[in-house]
């Protein structure tokens, strides 16, 4: 399976290179009557999906290689998005309706005087860029070091990352927290001083984006290909016995949890600037659990089935929202319910299965890994 | 005040004699052609006095009982001329009049002044009052006026000066009222408005009152007169304060902050002082208490919403993502119980509701677990997520079928509306879902302890494997814990329809917060779930006042995500080799 997996790899990460310089080109290079024109509207929600498939990615390395279904990854999306919808605030300087050069909009209106702290900075690109790394790194790592090192495990993680994305919720909601309450961080002017509304940034934070989801992938993939990526699985399918076997299983957890929430930072922090808008419904613990089914849908532990599964079910979210909104729901609970009944592996596991014949025993070893009797 | 002189009926018998001897019935109605009309009045009097002196004297006890009454009479006839001038002095004399006279028809006739509906005929010089249902009456006589009539009368005008004499009025009137539960509602009246006018017939009726606790509230009443308008002696106010004291609570503590306010005298201005920081004490002594009541309060929906939870993730370890959805299940079998009932069945409509949310719930909660679940407890991650899809499908259905809006699911009668108890404001519907969620509670530890499924379930609980050497049939238990517990949740929405909105969106408000009471509390213990939704309700009403509602809930999720870590089974986990790898 890895053999193919690698070769699908190698054309997963082709297409995107080949998207990476045909987008732009589709949009910018020729003339909007052609037909393969692609007008900025699509460039911009096709640059959305890649930052998806980045955020899908990244939950794939902690689930589908190491067990962990983390519910928090749509916090960890959504931090880095704030840090850097905190860049494109301050970018807007005097262009804001209270023209204030230092002070976003919502602090001239809840009529403060000085900017906080934790906004210090945030007009300096490459510090911004550093928070997008650090906030939900460091959050990961707090978050991750006290639940590995107490054993919490399983559903208990689940559900307590989802408290942790539920607290961050509620937290940025707030006036308050100074992160712009519920109306969040949006009205961006540019970003590296190129409008945000022009075509051309649009298709460079497409290929951005794509260039990023070429990096994570190989990222990841030379985390799983490393010693410490068969560790890792070993983990995921036998935990006790791992640390019977000496390995510090909580570091092995730990590192990859951290390094897949900051790839995540880095999606949501490409998303802002593409979809111009920041606000705290993207904390919203539902956003976390869809992550999950992108993965579920486009196959655990591929990597490549997780982009293709986030793009896939984004795709159709657009169409049938527009086409049938009554239905979205009805599809996206059967897709949830219908994947982990009949789709255990997703689509690239069911595309994959013609090459490969082995009975599967892990069943028996997990659950009992998991607490739980078959 | 000449009508107040003659309300002695022994300093001029003479009129009596007069009226109860001379008129034909129907001068009765008529009054004499106006205020002058006193003087003509006290001349006739005067020159008939010696004449009928004997013959009073013949009468005895019986003609003194008729000068009372007809003494009144009189004065009633000068007072609704009053009426007749249509001036707004003359008003409210005669409203000063009516209020001290206190004559059996005082009532009716103030309230229609206030209402305008108080009538007056010039040319015959009549007064009257329409009733509500706009029959015309005489207003001394309450005879009816035929329809003939009522051309010529026309109302007579207030203002607002007018309409607050006249509720003073009415107020001293029902506190002479003979029914003790008027005067004491009256006297209660006068508390909260603390009027000055009122003053003098609290006094009188104070002295005679003969209700203990009617004197009480009397007493309080003067006591906030007192307080109020700074007025009376210096001894009046310290025992004004010695009573708000001793009542306590809000309004006594703004009355008395009054009295120290303007106080001059140093012995009042200390006690005012002693009083105020007694009353304070209480008050936050109260206020404490109000806050665990809420506490409590949250503590019942958390532990009605989390227990259905506790079961099903309890017995079988799987995460039920849909199970606010039971929960809004259940609210919306209320609203259809409401509105397919007949009128005459509505008080008793929760009483069908919750055996039909426990229906319905249930079945779907078991046919979730017979269609999803079953096939998924080697992998309960992906239960977590199968279930999240259910419960996407359920919102959506209920949306199409009763459409997005909140729905109306009234309060049964016995369910509305609030009580004082001591210085702490409970309501009705909030105590009821405290006494549901025990009564649920009970039940449910009656089913685990008391019959063979309650028993097989836990065995199942704590060592599948073994449950089912045993012969037990795990499936059977797995599917009916599910439904239990999803019917449970049924009844849950039950109760949170008369707090809530009915909304598809309902059960999501609550899943995250079950979700925490079920893992702090520990899996697989009723009493653990209790211990953690009272221990997390009152921690978040407890907060609340301190660092506001949103600020107290992250608090708390914090709290628990570090709990967690230190204790990864909950509070009370149960101790088996099954429960950890």
């Amino acid at each position: 399976m890895s053999a193919r997996l690698d070769q699908l790899g190698l054309a997963f990460v082709a297409i995107l290179i080949a998207a990476a310089i045909a987008v732009p080109l589709l949009s910018l290079a020729i003339s909007p009557k052609s037909p393969f024109y692609l007008p900025p509207y699509l460039v911009q929600l096709l640059g959305k999906y890649l930052c998806y498939a980045i955020l899908a990615v990244a939950l794939d390395l902690v689930w589908g290689y190491c067990g962990i279904l983390s519910l928090g990854h749509g916090a960890f999306f959504a931090l880095g998005g704030y840090a850097m919808g905190m860049y494109l605030m301050r970018q807007i300087g005097t262009r804001g309706v209270y023209a204030n050069p230092v002070l976003p909009d919502f602090m001239v209106f809840l009529n403060w005087k000085e900017l906080p702290v934790a906004w210090w900075g945030f007009n300096w690109f490459p510090y911004a860029m550093a928070m997008v790394v650090m906030v939900p790194g460091l959050l990961a790592l707090a978050f991750g070091g006290f639940a590995f090192r107490s054993r919490v495990t399983g559903v208990y993680l689940s559900i307590i990352t989802q408290a942790m994305t539920f607290a961050l919720f509620k937290e940025f909601f707030r006036n308050d927290f100074g992160f712009g309450g519920n109306n969040g961080l949006t009205d961006f002017k540019d970003v590296l001083g190129f409008s945000i509304q022009s075509a051309s940034t649009k298709a460079a934070l497409f290929s951005a984006s794509a260039i990023a989801l070429i990096v994570a992938y190989v990222v990841s993939r030379a985390i799983i290909a490393s010693k410490y990526g068969k560790a890792l699985v070993a983990v995921r399918d036998a935990e006790s016995r791992m640390r019977f076997l000496g390995y510090r299983v909580e570091n092995y957890k730990l590192f990859v949890f951290v390094v897949s929430a900051v790839i995540a930072g880095i999606a949501g922090a490409l998303y802002v600037p593409q979809v111009g808008i920041i606000n705290p419904s993207e904390f919203a613990p539902a956003n976390s659990i869809e992550a999950a089914i992108w993965v579920a849908v486009g196959g655990r532990g591929t990597l490549i089935g997780a982009a293709v599964g986030a793009i896939a079910v984004n795709f159709a979210k657009t169409f049938f929202t527009g086409a049938f909104p009554e239905y979205w729901l009805y599809g996206l609970g059967l897709l949830f319910v219908l994947t982990t009944l009949f789709l255990p592996k997703g689509l690239l596991g069911l595309a994959l299965k013609g090459g490969e014949r082995k009975p599967r025993q892990m069943v028996p070893v997990e659950a009992i890994e998991e607490g739980v009797e078959p | 005040m000449e009508s107040s002189s003659r309300r002695s009926p022994g300093l001029r018998p003479g009129d009596a004699a007069i009226q109860s001897h001379g008129s034909d019935p129907s001068s009765l109605d008529r009054f004499p052609p106006g205020p002058k009309s006193g003087g003509r009045d006290d001349d006739r009097g005067s020159t008939l006095l010696h004449h009928t002196l004997g013959v009073l004297r013949a009468l005895g006890v019986i003609a003194l009982l008729a000068f009372a009454t007809a003494a009144r009479a009189d004065a009633l006839d000068d007072t609704l001329a009053k009426f007749l001038d249509d001036k707004f002095p003359q008003t409210a004399a005669a409203i000063g009049e009516l209020s001290a006279e206190a004559p059996p028809q005082a009532a009716a006739i103030l309230e229609a002044l206030g209402d305008n509906r108080l009538m007056i005929d010039l040319a015959d010089r009549l007064v009257a009052y329409k009733t509500a249902a706009g029959a015309l009456l005489n207003a001394k006589t309450s005879a009816p006026i035929p329809d003939s009539n009522a051309a010529a009368f026309k109302k007579v005008r207030v203002n607002n000066g007018l309409r607050s004499a006249i509720q003073g009025a009415m107020g001293s009137l029902t506190l002479a009222n003979p029914d003790a539960e008027k005067r004491l509602a009256a006297a209660e009246d006068v508390f909260r408005t603390h009027d000055a006018k009122a003053l003098p017939a609290l006094q009188t009726q104070l002295a005679k009152e003969s209700d203990p606790r009617v004197a009480a509230a009397l007493k309080l009443a003067q006591a906030s007169i007192f307080a109020a308008n700074d007025s009376g002696s210096p001894q009046d106010r310290l025992s004004a304060i010695a009573t708000l004291k001793e009542r306590g609570g809000q309004d006594a503590q703004s009355l008395i902050d009054a009295i120290a306010q303007k106080a001059t005298d140093p012995a009042v201005k200390s006690a005012a002082a002693s009083a105020l920081s007694a009353i304070h004490a209480r008050l936050a002594l109260w206020g404490v208490a109000q806050n665990l009541w809420y506490g409590v309060s949250a503590s019942s929906v958390l532990l009605l919403a989390a227990i259905g939870l506790a079961i099903t993730f309890g017995v079988m370890g799987v995460i039920n993502m849909s199970h606010g959805e039971m929960v809004m299940l259940g609210a919306y079998s209320t609203y259809v119980v409401q509105t397919l009932l007949p009128p005459s069945l509505q008080n008793w409509s929760l009483a069908f509701a919750i055996p039909l949310a426990f229906v319905v719930a249930g079945f779907v909660g078991i046919a979730i677990e017979r269609l999803v679940i079953r096939f998924l407890y080697t992998r309960p991650l992906e239960t977590l997520l199968a279930t999240w899809g259910v419960s996407l499908i359920l919102q959506q259905l209920v949306r199409s079928l009763f459409g997005a809006n909140n729905r109306q699911v009234t309060n049964p009668p016995f369910m509305s509306g609030a009580f004082e108890l001591g210085g702490l404001s409970i309501t009705t519907n909030r105590l009821w879902i405290i006494v549901l969620s025990a009564v649920v509670f009970i039940g449910l530890q009656l089913v685990l302890r008391a019959t063979p499924f309650g028993l097989q379930m836990r065995a199942v609980t704590q060592n599948r494997r073994m449950a089912a050497s045993m012969g037990i049939s795990t499936a059977r238990i797995d599917m009916l814990a599910f439904g239990l517990g999803s019917g449970v949740a049924g009844i849950a929405g039950v109760a949170l329809s008369q707090i809530d909105n009915v909304s598809p969106n309902l059960g999501q408000g609550y899943i995250i917060d079950s979700f925490m009471v079920v893992v702090f509390g520990g899996v697989g213990n009723l009493w653990g779930t209790a211990f953690g939704a009272l221990l997390i309700g009152l921690a978040n009403k407890l907060l609340e006042p301190l660092i506001g509602a949103v600020q107290g809930q992250i608090v708390l999720l914090i709290f628990i995500i570090l709990f967690i870590q230190r204790r990864p089974r909950g509070l009370f986990a149960l101790r088996g080799r099954a429960v950890e790898a």
